[in-house]
């Protein structure tokens, strides 16, 4: 292995190798090349910097979500030989940091499959975290030249796409899948590639379910600017038009549905999400009429809003099944069959209700 | 705390004849539904599964049988407005 600090590809005389994975040379998280028998590698850092971090936050909030990604391809953490072990991943860059960021100290390869910038559970699911990807890739970095073993450690997550007796049929390496978490990652190589079960189970804490709401939010916000256009328009020749109050209803609603039920999800009753976010809807819908005071002064309005707000809270909480990690497809349509014309019917009679109220029709 | 969706609604099946007592559906499962005893995999807890699909696509004598499908409203919703069939694509939703 060379230890020269830089590659000299750009002058003819020294090196004839050729970058088996791309990258931009404006990217601080690769920091060396490395040569291997089949070109150069680009080594990469296990720290994040700020640049790091902020892409993080962004793709949270849901900015540039979809464009967040790196070339494909073989990476180098530390000084790998042909003996190091070969973790494979996705090429989004939220997941290629999170796993980087736990391999410091180690000597090992990153192969990095084309999930078109998606994490490796959901590509997994779509099929491109799949067989034929890793096939794929195994071959065009020429990976069994790189090294001499044949194992390759997946991420457990990825076991939906990639069918591990298939890939050994066709490319000759086994496949272990390693534990679900990256900060495992250690302890499982530590142990001679063994997984506890606490290693092998899903987790979704309060903290994963958190970093989740922001988009549902975003995607809510989106949604509820046309709701606040229509009010608008409705105030120009309503009776009693909307004020803040209503606002504040509103906005609770979302809240409670996008960010609250999700949040406290596993420790109010019932299974379906959309039964769970209209239970804490219409908990906020009564707390704030019985505030106003309306179940005296607009009794009608109460009605709607009790009819409307809880529904909307129940939507929002049941499109939270997809950011879940343990709802089965099965189980959402069942739920839905029932939810979406309850939340159908209450929502249009909430409405009616409203606007009588609004216009005094 | 832990998380339990609907119960009996899971599609997953496991036909034992067919079962050489690999551990790989034990391997891959991320709800440990599966358990190996005397060479034999075992559904221990069917509400359990999520239908992601880990199991049937690692077996290798094709024993697991499951519907694997995104357990994701958005995308039932897009699928049954579309009338195609419901895909978890994060590409144009939102969500997931």
């Amino acid at each position: 292995m060379s230890n020269e600090k830089t590659c000299c590809c750009s002058a003819s005389s020294c090196c004839s190798m050729e970058s088996i994975t791309p990258y931009d040379k404006n990217d601080k998280w690769v920091t060396d090349e490395i040569l291997t028998p089949k070109g150069s590698v680009p080594v990469i850092s296990t720290n994040l910097h700020f640049k790091d971090i902020l892409g993080a936050w962004k793709v949270r909030w849901g900015i540039g979500r979809m464009n967040y990604k790196i070339s494909p391809g073989l990476y180098a953490i530390g000084k790998p030989d042909h003996t190091s072990p070969v973790l494979v991943s996705a090429n989004y860059k939220l997941t290629f940091d999170v796993l980087r960021k736990e391999l410091s100290g180690l000597d090992c390869w990153i192969l990095i499959l084309d999930t078109k910038g998606i994490n490796v559970w959901c590509a997994a699911g779509k099929g491109t975290f799949g067989t034929d990807e890793l096939v794929n890739r195994i071959s065009k970095t020429g990976l069994s030249e790189i090294v001499m073993h044949r194992k390759l450690v997946l991420p457990q997550l990825g076991a939906p796409g990639v069918s591990a007796h298939e890939v050994t049929k066709q490319t000759g390496f086994s496949v272990v899948y390693g534990p679900v978490r990256a900060k495992d990652i250690k302890a499982f190589l530590d142990s001679g590639f063994k997984a506890t079960e606490e290693m092998r189970t899903v987790k979704f804490t309060m903290w994963d379910r958190l970093v989740l709401t922001p988009v549902e939010l975003v995607a809510a916000a989106k949604f509820s600017l046309m709701v606040f256009g229509v009010m608008f328009l409705l105030n120009l020749f309503a009776a009693s038009p909307f004020g803040l109050a209503d606002f504040i209803a509103y906005t609770g609603a979302v809240v409670t549905g996008a960010v609250i039920t999700p949040m406290l999800l596993p420790m109010i009753p019932g299974r379906a999400f959309a039964w769970k976010g209209w239970l804490l809807g219409l908990l906020w819908t009564l707390g704030f009429i019985w505030y106003s005071g309306w179940l005296v002064s607009e009794l009608l309005l109460a009605m709607g809003y009790l009819l409307v707000l809880p529904s909307l809270s129940a939507f929002l909480a049941m499109n939270f099944t997809g950011s879940s990690t343990y709802t089965s497809f099965s189980g959402v349509i069942k739920e839905m069959k029932i939810a979406v014309p309850l939340i159908a019917l209450s929502t249009i009679a909430g409405i009616v209700l409203v606007l009588i109220q609004s216009l005094k029709v | 705390m832990k998380h339990r969706y609907l119960k009996n609604v899971a599609t997953l099946n496991l036909a034992s004849e067919k079962c050489i007592g690999c551990g790989r559906c034990a391997e891959v499962c991320p709800h440990r539904v599966f358990s190996i005893n005397e060479r034999k995999a075992q559904i221990v807890d069917k509400d359990l599964c999520m239908e992601c699909g880990a199991c049937a696509k690692n077996c290798p004598t094709n024993a697991i049988t499951v519907d694997p499908g995104v357990g994701c409203a958005a995308a039932v919703i897009i699928g049954w407005l579309t009338g195609s069939e419901p895909s978890c694509d994060c590409s144009s939703a939102e969500g997931c």
